[in-house]
């Protein structure tokens, strides 16, 4: 029962959607079934917030390795929720809302959220993001190696669109004769890489979009018809 | 491994290519089914096919009667626009279903190996041996992708064969919901390991829904543990690489899919192996063994190749209006492109 | 054959990588040396659509980024904000990302706050832009506004209530918009808006996404995208069609973010192709070195 129940529960909703899509009347009830997952989505909240003070509370009190950072984690996340909920430094904006206790939007500039936002928060996860380039030229400078014919080809076409990227495309037209007056100088690269990507890059994705289109109608059968429900822990 | 069905209640007879060795061949699944499956699974399907439509043609009608009934506009059952988008996706799913069918009356299919998947068993013996943990990330999307689903189902296979090996499998979620949806996953593997004491919900555990901040966690504990084998199936962004990259300088063994497909490259240049869009949807059927979802694979094969029939007669039916143009209206304005009627007017509404 | 430089090589430690690569960023910051580019037809394309548009055009600026993605996606937004302020379009701000709604308060303080909030004819907040703040619920969210925007955020990002905001007026769903312009930085972003709002509401978008983003959206393109701006070099080439058409302010370096971030993105591409290249040197000597002395 406790797997049949969310099985169907799938089912219903999963051909809803699908049904839905042409037929005008079941928008409202497709709406209603977006809007509960959005309700349900929203309580989970609640259910990874305990897990995360629990699971580090565990960790800080066994003293495995790392604690240090779930006391970091803990502390960051009461602070940030107080801040966010308690409205620190948030003043009312209009006539009206003075008036009312607790007014006044908590990512208000200036107040305590927004200053963790704009100074803590901004700054950490562009310097997470910003550590890509580094990852990238530490792969790339590993993975491409002219290994065999495909490898060989994957790295002539990687070369191609990385100096077709940058303004350094225009280094091949020098070997070209000059352009006629008035008309922007031809460069080979430029359409070499725009070649590529509009030919190879496009007809690649558009053949691996359909094939993921179709798993995902597969997937999506298997789960709905119920035949496959190892995501809910398998049959009872 | 076993590809016994998991159903309890229905006995399923799978015959695998090589049953002798009591292994799946992992070269290609032929399979073959005793006919009593085929009533209780036409009947799965046929009772789940009637509530469905019983509720769908009810729910309308009931919940919303009084606004249908205050309007003045005749009801549009069906969006006439869209009758080609209809129709493809009723071919689809129909061949799909049909493919099922077929596997379950013991018709034999071929699948064609995923080198990624056989792969799995390997990469988990390999942590089993060296002593050291096995990390599963399920993507850092919520569970209502279907590529989180997948991710999942992949999650519940990778779990038995840990179990059995009893190996410890850290999940670290960036979703609650994921969190819970994983925790049932693992604990069910464990079960059907016969080893239910090797579930341990402390293992399944959510980190926080920021991109980076789930990164950052995940890739310390990598640093710090230093898992032998990684496994990073569901739906992925910038972060893919951050873990790819992490994997990798702790020299894990790396098994990696997504239907992302901006995310594929990094994958494919920092992995061992990578399952490429449609193997991820494919990976649980593959690894389930059984033939009512290999069967499922089969069906998505002919839609692929109902794919290829259709790119090329629209290759070339542009190819007809380039070499021959078409000529001009009464009105002297030049006729629309052959292709562009079906573009406008045949798939109008997909 | 012994070779103490292969042998170093084969081992290097990826932490001088690594270092290489932060001086082959920080150096074209802190020199201030810029790159231009020239423009591609898919910028071009929405840069000439917000010209044709007439005045008061109804566009709905779609700023799915955050902080994470700023570096990339920040100049473009502002790039957009200012061309459409300087046709005098009438802008609506949304998110689909909770992290998105400081990047609109950010943009609208850098455009309209310092170059059209005064003068002759200044905008005004509620009549020719208004802030819609975030919506929750992802690609349900622009399901939801593709049909009813007060449905999925009856007031702005300020608690008013539409009703009450004279840009409002008219203004049912995003059939009513003239132009979707959307800043995209993934999941949900630039395919969902095309998906869910532009193609079955026939309303005209363009995206400007990160680089890694493009090979994704390009198949869209030109059928359901109007137009496409990619990564640094397409905020750059914006950037340039701007400083073209209205060269003053826009053609001052102050103006253009984008630019001066080109050059640390041409100095990481010319490390990357060194890299490689360095990288099958590697490979090549050790496959002498296995073949002549195995």
């Amino acid at each position: 029962m406790s797997k049949t129940v969310p099985v169907l529960i799938a089912s219903i909703v999963g051909c809803l959607m699908i049904v839905a899509y042409f037929s005008p009347p079941l928008l409202p009830a497709r709406q209603m079934a977006e809007d509960w997952f959005t309700i349900v989505a929203t309580i989970a909240i609640f259910l990874g917030g305990a897990n995360l003070c629990l699971h580090h509370l565990k960790k800080i009190s066994d003293r495995e390795a790392g604690w240090g950072f779930s006391a970091v984690t803990l502390i960051s996340f009461a602070i940030t929720i107080a801040v966010g909920l308690l409205k620190i430094g948030v003043v009312p904006e209009s006539e009206q809302q003075i008036k009312l206790a607790w007014s006044g939007p908590f990512q208000q500039e200036g107040s305590g959220f927004w200053w963790i936002y704009q100074y803590l928060f901004s700054p950490i996860v562009s310097t997470m993001f910003a550590l890509l380039a580094f990852y990238v030229a530490s792969a790339a400078f590993r993975a491409f190696r002219a290994k065999n014919l495909e490898a060989i080809l994957l790295l002539i076409t990687a070369l191609i669109v990385l100096v077709g990227q940058t303004r350094d495309r225009e280094i091949t037209s020098l070997f070209l004769p000059p352009p006629a007056e008035g008309t922007p100088p031809y460069v080979p690269i430029a359409d070499l890489t725009e070649f590529i990507r509009k030919t190879f890059v496009t007809a690649g994705q558009r053949a691996i979009m359909i094939g993921i289109a179709l798993g995902v109608v597969a997937t999506s059968l298997r789960i709905l018809l119920g035949l496959d429900r190892s995501y809910l822990g398998g049959d009872e | 491994m076993d590809f016994h069905s998991r159903s309890a209640g229905e006995k399923e007879f799978i015959t695998m290519s090589d049953k002798s060795s009591g292994k799946p061949s992992m070269d290609s699944f032929s399979f073959s089914v005793s006919h009593q499956w085929f009533g209780t699974g036409l009947m799965r399907l046929t009772m789940t096919t009637v509530g469905v439509l019983v509720f769908l043609l009810a729910l309308p009608t009931l919940t919303f009667a009084e606004e249908i009934a205050d309007s003045t506009k005749p009801i549009v059952w069906f969006d006439t626009g869209k009758t080609a988008f209809a129709l493809l996706t009723f071919a689809i799913c129909a061949t799909v279903i049909i493919c099922t069918e077929l596997a379950r009356r013991g018709k034999p299919f071929y699948v064609r190996p995923i080198a990624g998947l056989l792969a799995m068993e390997e990469a988990v013996g390999r942590a089993t041996e060296m002593g050291k943990p096995i990390l599963f990330v399920p993507g850092i999307e919520d569970i209502k992708e279907i590529d989180t689903v997948a991710g999942l189902m992949v999650l519940s296979s990778v779990a038995k064969m840990a179990a059995e090996y009893d190996t410890p499998l850290e999940v670290p979620t960036s979703r609650a919901l994921v969190m819970t949806a994983a925790r049932e996953a693992v604990q069910a593997a464990a079960l059907a390991a016969g080893r239910p004491d090797y579930y341990n919900e402390d293992r399944i555990h959510y980190i926080t829904d920021e991109q980076f901040g789930y990164v950052a966690s995940v890739c310390g504990w990598m640093y710090r543990e230093k898992p032998a084998a990684c496994f990073f199936l569901g739906k992925f962004f910038a972060e893919s690489l951050f873990l790819a990259e992490a994997g990798n300088a702790v020299g894990a063994i790396q098994i990696a899919g997504t239907a992302e497909t901006t995310q594929l490259p990094f994958f494919v240049a920092a992995c061992d192996y990578t399952l490429l869009g449609e193997e991820l949807f494919a990976a649980s059927a593959y690894l389930s063994g059984e033939p009512a979802q290999l069967g499922m694979l089969k069906g998505q094969d002919f839609g692929k190749l109902g794919a290829i029939v259709l790119v090329i007669l629209g290759c070339m039916l542009a190819t007809w209006d380039s070499i021959s143009p078409r000529g001009k209206n009464a009105e002297g304005q030049n006729l629309p492109r052959r292709s562009q009627w079906i573009t406008d007017t045949v798939l109008k509404g997909g | 054959m012994t070779s103490p430089l292969l042998d170093k090589l084969n081992t290097l430690d990826r932490r001088w990588i690594f270092l290489s690569m932060a001086l082959a960023v920080l150096s074209p910051i802190l020199l201030q040396i810029g790159s231009d580019e020239t423009p591609s037809p898919p910028t071009i394309k929405l840069f000439d659509e917000i010209e044709r548009l007439p005045e008061g055009s109804r566009i709905l600026m779609a700023m799915d980024f955050d902080p994470t993605s700023a570096a990339e996606l920040y100049p473009m937004a502002l790039s957009f904000t200012r061309h459409c302020c300087l046709r005098h379009h009438k802008l609506y701000f949304v998110t689909i990302w909770p992290t998105g709604k400081p990047m609109i308060e950010s943009t609208i303080k850098a455009v309209i706050g310092a170059d059209f909030g005064s003068g002759d004819r200044p905008y005004q907040y509620g009549v020719d832009y208004v802030n819609l703040g975030y919506l929750a619920g992802e690609a349900v969210a622009i399901s939801q506004i593709s049909s009813d925007i007060r449905k999925a955020r009856p007031q702005d990002a300020r608690g008013t209530s539409l009703d009450e905001l004279p840009i409002m007026s008219g203004v049912i769903s995003v059939k009513e918009m003239d132009l979707i312009v959307n800043a995209s930085a993934g999941f949900p972003g630039g395919k969902e808006w095309v998906q869910y709002a532009a193609t079955p509401q026939k309303v005209p978008i363009a995206v400007g996404c990160t680089g890694v983003q493009s090979t994704q959206l390009f198949p869209y393109y030109p059928d359901q995208l109007l137009g496409l701006v990619t990564g640094i070099r397409g905020a750059i080439e914006y950037e340039t069609m701007l400083a073209a058409k209205y060269p003053n302010p826009y053609a001052n370096r102050s103006k253009r973010p984008a630019f001066l971030r080109g050059g640390a993105q041409r100095w990481a591409h010319r490390l990357m192709i060194g890299l490689i290249v360095l990288g099958n040197g590697i490979h090549l000597a050790n496959r002498y070195r296995r073949t002549t002395h195995p």
